[in-house]
């Protein structure tokens, strides 16, 4: 099994039809069937989301300079860390993201391994 | 995360039950003045509560999560007015945030925004939508669409009775001892009309009018569970509506059919709810005030305890009926009490009794009512003259479609 990071862009943080409650959490209860579904096949590592804000530090001075890094719309919510065994099936774990509908996407990334 | 598997059942209506009692919390905590403020922390929060949960699930305690954030959130807004006005205001009570996250305040703070919300000066339409907005956690999309009406009249009631909050001054406070019981009154009255809007609308998505009445039903019960409210008539409300709701799966069928109290199976009856409905009325009966709440729960508990239709006891329906006419006297009263003297004594009794009633001539309940005892009392033709009478008058496709079944009966023999 190889690890691979999905990371999320976009989605329904920023969908306008999250207006009452009862349709948060219904959107939310989406997830959290996914993550059940994908921590039962043993595939679910972990994740957390990440605020908007944030900083880059960059060159020889150290510069810090402010985020945020993108427009709403692309910007990362957060990321999963998931078991797969090719980039093929890692992709195919993400069919049942949630966020397709709200114009959200997934970014998929293996996490480098150098077999010692 | 708890456990995955139930997490459906876990987090039920979470989100919304827990708006409402954010929202009451924090408008005590922030002043009745800043209502809207309130609310838009509490929105505030169960955003960042779906940003985060969704990326690593549920918390452990989602609620002390949700009560954490709500909290700094609203301290935060104190800090920011404060610095805006440049001095530090002196808190107005010595109650912090904090002390009032905790049960029996949050408790306390529902109780004190129902009062406020169903205050008296606050026409009764606007009294529903207000309730429903800060203490149901429903949006104003979701109320509009649960009272078949649009999303512009639902805000302009909240607004209208947000404004005369501010313009009457009305506190979030629970009344004292002498105002109670006319208070308590209006608030009952509002989950009474909650409850039947869910109970009794047309409206095609039972989703919808379920969660009315599962709404009525939690904010009769806090009342209950609160020592300065848990009155008898309170407890008569609450009966009636544990009864009521114990038919709710057999009323229609597959396709969203009526299927009249004759014809239901009673098996489908919720048993657990029917024995709690015939508790509170038990309970009920200890004080010396018979409300409208006592007769019509007394009512509901004799139509859920016989096993066949036919074994119904009308006699005692017709009385029951008599003395609500007396407490809350109106042509649906005198229609109900018409029909259970029909057959309590014979049908042709039920038609005198019901041309007696003048206000309800067209309406298709009445026409309905009393063609089936034309029927009953075998004069087919009349009865056909009157369901098809009655089909004129109403347009929802499940009450057409039950005319029609009943036009069929008449030309059986």
């Amino acid at each position: 099994m190889e690890k691979f990071m999905l990371i999320f862009h976009g989605g329904s943080d920023i969908a306008p039809e999250m207006k009452s409650p009862e349709a948060m959490q219904k959107h939310m209860q989406k997830w959290f069937a996914w993550i059940e579904k994908l921590s039962k096949e043993g595939r679910y590592e972990g994740g957390e989301a990440l605020l908007p804000s944030g900083k880059f530090i960059s060159g020889k001075n150290k510069v810090v300079t402010d985020g945020p890094f993108a427009e709403s719309k692309e910007l990362v919510g957060g990321y999963f860390i998931v078991n797969a065994k090719d980039i093929d099936e890692a992709i195919s774990l993400c069919a049942d993201y949630p966020d397709f509908i709200y114009d959200g996407k997934v970014q998929v990334r293996p996490v480098q391994k150098i077999d010692m | 995360m708890p456990d995955k598997a139930n997490i459906d059942t876990v987090i039920g209506h979470l989100f919304r039950h827990e708006a409402g009692k954010m929202a009451a919390v924090l408008t005590r905590f922030l002043g009745v003045d800043n209502l809207d403020t309130a609310e838009d922390l509490v929105q505030d929060t169960l955003l960042k509560a779906m940003e985060t949960w969704r990326f690593r699930g549920m918390p452990d305690n989602p609620t002390a999560w949700l009560y954490k954030v709500a909290r700094n959130k609203a301290i935060d807004w104190v800090r920011e007015q404060q610095r805006k006005t440049k001095h530090s205001k002196e808190a107005e009570s010595t109650t912090t945030v904090e002390e009032l996250f905790n049960e029996d305040e949050i408790q306390d703070s529902v109780l004190r925004m129902m009062f406020t919300c169903c205050h008296p000066s606050i026409q009764t339409e606007s009294q529903i939508a207000l309730t429903l907005k800060t203490l149901g956690g429903l949006s104003v999309a979701e109320i509009a669409n649960a009272f078949l009406t649009t999303e512009d009249t639902i805000a302009k009631r909240i607004y209208r009775a947000k404004e005369k909050i501010k313009e009457e001054k009305i506190k979030l406070e629970a009344p004292g001892v002498f105002e109670m019981p006319s208070r308590l009154d209006s608030v009952l009255h509002v989950l009474y009309l909650l409850y039947n809007e869910g109970y009794h609308s047309s409206h095609g998505d039972t989703v919808i009018r379920e969660d009315l009445c599962a709404e009525a039903m939690r904010l009769t019960y806090l009342l209950i569970q609160h020592k300065s409210t848990n009155l008898p008539k309170v407890k008569a409300l609450m009966a009636l509506m544990c009864l009521q709701t114990s038919r709710f799966a057999s009323r229609t069928g597959d396709l969203g059919q009526i299927i009249l109290l004759e014809d239901q199976d009673r098996s489908k009856w919720n048993q657990d709810l029917i024995t709690r409905g015939l508790n509170f009325l038990e309970q009920s009966s200890s004080g010396d005030l018979v409300s409208e709440y006592h007769v019509e729960a007394s009512i509901a508990s004799i139509h859920a305890l016989p096993k066949h239709f036919k074994d119904t006891r009308w006699d005692a329906l017709v009385k029951l009926y008599e003395i609500l006419n007396e407490l809350k006297p109106g042509p649906m009263t005198s229609l109900n009490h018409a029909i259970a003297t029909g057959y309590a004594i014979s049908p042709e009794q039920g038609i005198i009794e019901l041309e007696k009633i003048e206000s309800l001539k067209d309406h298709y309940l009445y026409l309905c009512a009393l063609g089936n005892f034309y029927l009953l009392s075998g004069k087919n033709s009349q009865a056909k003259e009157l369901f098809e009478k009655a089909l004129q008058k109403t347009t929802s496709l499940h009450e057409v479609e039950l005319i029609k079944r009943n036009l069929e009966k008449c030309s059986e023999f």
